[in-house]
């Protein structure tokens, strides 16, 4: 018997606590491969979020410290500056990223510091049941804009991977979706690359994935899966903006 | 030992150098710039880190993820600078991650103004960040105890795991005094059983103020409140001056309490029976000291203060309960209070005196 | 060499990403609940399965894995 394939190392073993069909599954999933193909699991830090993703601290098997909501960026500069020979990576929500962190992530990535982000962009706040989020779409309902986003008084999908990308000192910025196997192998591959990125030492990664929200978009997984295709990404082009 | 002529922000930051702090970040705000620029020259040729966050929200989160990797690491502001770091504060206590942060307090709320002030008492003692935990405070009142102060906060910090606030004011962090330098240590904090440097031949670890399971943070928060309890019982700093034969005792901190202490001489050649009682530790406070008056012939405690409202005055209340009459004496808008005032201030509260 | 698909019972939570994914169409939710009240998934016919992965890349919970081994020393 040998095997082809098993659950990474860099996860628990245990349940997740997502709600079924959640992605967020598959992007950790997708981070613990590639930690354990890197072989940096004894010397990897992620610094989780506020948001559904907090939960990170019971589902990833590496060292971890929970920022504030919005910090994770400037933990992680503090962290990686003290102890650079680790690998340390943010993983943030929509929410934590766009929202409440968006000055510690552009002054993290301005300043090029040496770590990885893995930003999840579901367009929904997911943890705190439903809200509007900077990456909502136009005319997209939530707990907190019942009628849909407004852009008048709600304004725009925010671009983060477009905006990271308009900075001098990060060298890769991409987006990718986690909708289908085609994809998510696109997005492990982006993953890998930001990681590789940081093992040379060439500075900022910032990986941002499309994912979905089921319990809050009130669709079932598999529509959600939809949900991304026809409405997301028209609106979040899947490319990668720059890389060195 | 080294002795230097140094402005007292400087000297905290060398002091801080001194102690093994190895990781700085901040934010510009007056009166403490001198302190990130001046770590922004030294630390480099310490092996340390300077970094200037994008703000005191993020600054102290930096310092939060430099703690973590291992390295002791400050920061340092001014009055509204605390405001946003409340939520580091607050996380840090909460996931008993060590560091010391000096506030350079300034006068007034909100932007207030750039003179110093002592308004930052409550904030600093009671809750510089929400959900009910505790802090050291030591409130230096000249340059020298401010080194001496910083350099001690950091072994309080790592012997916690808790942040330390270091209370100091504009005036104590703009004026130069000739200082003693303690020893460089460079042995980096021993935090063996804690430090995250990766889960290598042990389990993960993880650093987190949200714990889980309500039973454990529970426990966590007992185990908060006996360390809380234990500073009461071994750490509480003070002195006092002339109390024997007391009738009248101001009670000052800091700035506030080296003019008074001038006050005393003049009042005291004048035959006005006053002693003092100067908190260093003003978390956790000296209850002690009052209790140790005798209440047959102290019968006025005056608090005297760089800020009005008062508010070192209810701790003051607290301590002195109804064994005395309780007043305070203060100056806002950024005034250093002068010895004629406080004189003035202690002569009115002197039987039949009619000056 | 054929395959053995591994499915971790307790992990799967029905949500049926693999079913539709699975070009051989060899995946099915079962009726049968784990602790954690998920109806599992099965498969159906082991020998069909060509090892392809595509189950284990869209799974997110990993409750997918994958074990090749030699038919005739099974035998």
């Amino acid at each position: 018997m040998n095997m082809i394939y098993h659950k990474p190392e860099a996860l628990e073993g245990h349940i997740s606590s997502y709600c079924p069909g959640c992605l967020h599954g598959v992007a950790h999933r997708l981070v613990a491969e590639v930690i354990d193909e890197l072989g940096i699991r004894e010397r990897t830090l992620a610094v989780l979020p506020i948001g559904c993703a907090t939960l990170g601290t019971n589902y990833f098997n590496v060292d971890l410290v929970v920022s504030n909501h919005g910090r994770a960026p400037a933990v992680a500069t503090g962290y990686k500056r003290s102890r650079p020979e680790n690998i340390v990576f943010t993983y943030q929500g929509d929410g934590d990223l766009a929202s409440i962190g968006l000055g510690e992530i552009l002054h993290a990535a301005n300043r090029g510091e040496n770590f990885t982000t893995i930003f999840i962009n579901n367009g929904i706040y997911g943890m705190t049941g439903g809200q509007l989020a900077p990456t909502s779409l136009v005319g997209q309902k939530a707990t907190t804009a019942p009628d849909g986003r407004d852009p008048k008084t709600m304004g725009y999908p925010l671009h983060m991977a477009e905006l990271i990308a308009q900075l001098e000192a990060p060298v890769f910025v991409a987006r990718f979706s986690l909708h289908r196997a085609a994809y998510i192998l696109k997005a492990k591959a982006g993953i890998r690359k930001a990681f590789e990125n940081q093992i040379a030492g060439r500075g900022f990664s910032f990986v941002e994935l499309l994912s979905n929200c089921p319990t809050n978009w009130g669709l079932s997984p598999a529509e959600s899966l939809d949900h991304i295709r026809e409405k997301m990404i028209p609106v979040f082009p899947l490319k990668t903006f720059k890389t060195i | 030992m080294d002795r230097a002529f140094l402005k007292g922000n400087e000297a905290i930051a060398e002091a801080a150098v001194r102690a093994g702090c190895r990781f700085f970040a901040g934010y510009p705000i007056t009166p403490q710039n001198e302190i990130p620029e001046y770590f922004s020259r030294r630390m480099p040729a310490v092996g340390g880190v300077f970094v200037q966050g994008e703000s005191e929200l993020a600054s102290i989160a930096m310092v939060m993820g430099a703690s973590c990797a291992g390295r002791r690491a400050m920061t340092s502001s001014s009055s509204p600078g605390m405001s946003l770091k409340a939520e580091g504060i607050s996380t840090m206590a909460g996931a008993a991650v060590p560091t010391v942060i000096v506030d350079v307090a300034r006068t007034g709320a909100g932007t207030g103004h750039i003179y110093p002030g002592q308004n930052q008492y409550a904030m600093a003692t009671k809750a510089p960040g929400h959900g009910g935990f505790k802090v050291m405070v030591f409130a230096p009142s000249t340059v020298q105890e401010a080194v001496d102060l910083t350099y001690a906060a950091f072994d309080y910090a790592d012997r916690d795991r808790n942040p330390v606030i270091v209370l100091a004011d504009g005036l104590i962090g703009g004026m130069m005094e000739a200082v003693e330098l303690p020893p460089m240590r460079d042995d980096g904090p021993d935090r063996r059983d804690w430090v995250l440097d990766g889960a290598k031949g042990r389990p993960k670890r993880v650093v987190s103020s949200i714990i889980w399971d309500g039973a454990e943070l529970e426990a966590f928060q007992e185990s908060r409140a006996a360390i809380y309890r234990r500073w009461a019982a071994n750490d509480v700093r003070f002195e006092t001056r002339e109390l024997d034969d007391a009738e009248i005792v101001v009670v000052a901190y800091g700035t506030a309490a080296r003019v008074a202490g001038t006050a005393l001489k003049t009042l005291r050649a004048e035959g006005i029976k006053v002693g003092m009682i100067r908190p260093i530790t003003v978390s956790p406070y000296p209850f002690a000291a009052f209790d140790a008056l005798d209440y047959r012939r102290v019968r006025h405690v005056l608090s005297v203060e760089m800020c009005v409202p008062a508010l070192m005055v209810e701790d003051v209340e607290r301590a002195v309960g109804r064994r005395a009459t309780v007043s305070s004496f203060g100056r806002g808008g950024g005034h250093v209070l002068s010895p004629a005032e406080v004189a003035a201030a202690v002569r009115r509260l002197v039987p039949g005196d009619a000056s | 060499m054929a395959t053995h698909v591994a499915i971790d019972r307790d992990l799967c939570k029905s949500c049926g990403y693999c079913v539709d994914a699975c070009p051989q169409q060899q995946l099915r939710i079962g009726k049968a609940l784990n602790a954690a009240g998920y109806r599992v998934v099965e498969v159906l016919d082991e020998r069909e399965c060509t090892a392809c992965k595509t189950c284990t890349v869209v799974c997110p919970e990993a409750a997918i894995g994958l074990e090749s081994f030699d038919l005739l020393e099974a035998a």
